[in-house]
């Protein structure tokens, strides 16, 4: 992971991708959100979606998983670089988080972040706070995920 | 798809209170579980790792904490209304951590309540969520729309 001083507003990172199967899409629904349309080919076939649609809650803790992978990455390339490797922290919260098309049962979603802000944290000094736009597209390139995500990000030469 | 006769349609959402959902408890399993699979930094997993964090403890995932309240809402209410699913949500403010053990409660008000104007036979209902703990503190507030199916056009389904 990167250290605060080390980002730009406007970086971007490819993040990978995440293929949502059928069973995947009903397990996560049947745990968290027990709609219809999440849990049954049919009824997602009857319902706004078209086919058996995946919880928007699995579509964006798919995208934390890949956020987390490629934080670690990072972290493995600082440490092999002999340099420090940043601990992010927790999140505040996020806004405007999008479902904007539905993803079903064999799409693959490419998701990726971009950098919108940085700002330091008035109340925490060794921190800063970066607001990140992450988003998700289908196989066919059309977008059908967006988030404006913030995080605590800590600056490089703060241990207090 | 015949709604049952106590199914809740746009007309039964008013501005104003809606109730109270649970106690839901969650686990340190399930906080590992998820965490594992979705969002494995070490503050969501390791118990050392998690005393050094910000949050100074082991803490579930926010997704996992958004995940558990998609659930609560469903078991709540959205399990018996004509839903037809959720183009986002508005804002998210993680207040407090989510610790092993906590005995979640829900607190749903309606905050808008507007027909749509793109399709006309369904409206869009707007709810504040706010989950506590025990102690009656707030772990997290989200306002999110959800798209649900008017009266008449329930009754011409069930008609026709």
């Amino acid at each position: 992971m990167r250290f605060f001083e080390d980002i730009e507003v406007g970086q971007r990172r490819e993040l990978g991708s995440f293929t949502f199967a059928a069973e995947g899409i009903k397990k996560f629904a049947a745990q968290f959100d027990p709609q219809r349309f999440h849990l049954d080919e049919e009824e997602g076939r009857k319902s706004l979606f078209g086919g058996l649609a995946a919880s928007g809650w699995h579509v964006g803790s798919a995208c934390m998983k890949l956020l987390v992978a490629d934080g670690q990455r990072l972290a493995r390339e600082a440490a092999a670089r002999g340099e420090e490797i940043a601990i992010w922290g927790p999140s505040p919260g996020f806004r405007e988080l999008r479902w904007i098309r539905p993803v079903l049962a064999g799409d693959t979603i490419s998701f990726a972040t971009e950098v919108l802000s940085l700002r330091s944290s008035s109340s925490r000094p060794e921190w800063g706070i970066l607001e990140a736009r992450n988003t998700g597209t289908n196989q066919r390139g059309e977008l059908v995920f967006s988030v404006l995500a913030t995080a605590f990000v800590p600056r490089r030469n703060s241990k207090s | 798809m015949s709604p049952v006769m106590n199914t809740l349609v746009f007309e039964d959402f008013k501005p104003g209170r809606l109730g109270s959902f649970g106690p839901r408890r969650v686990t340190r399993e399930e906080i590992l579980a998820f965490a594992a699979e979705f969002d494995p930094q070490p503050m969501h997993l390791d118990e050392e790792a998690a005393s050094r964090s910000m949050l100074k403890g082991l803490s579930g995932s926010v997704w996992h904490l958004c995940s558990i309240i998609m659930r609560m809402m469903c078991d709540g209410f959205i399990g018996r209304t004509a839903s037809l699913g959720s183009p986002g949500v508005n804002e998210l403010r993680w207040l407090a951590p989510l610790r092993p053990g906590d005995e979640l409660m829900l607190d749903v008000d309606v905050a808008e309540a507007r027909v749509s104007r793109s399709r006309p036979a369904t409206g869009i209902v707007t709810f504040r969520a706010v989950v506590n703990n025990a102690a009656g503190q707030a772990l997290c507030e989200m306002v999110s729309p959800i798209i649900v199916r008017r009266r008449d056009e329930a009754a011409a389904e069930q008609a026709g």
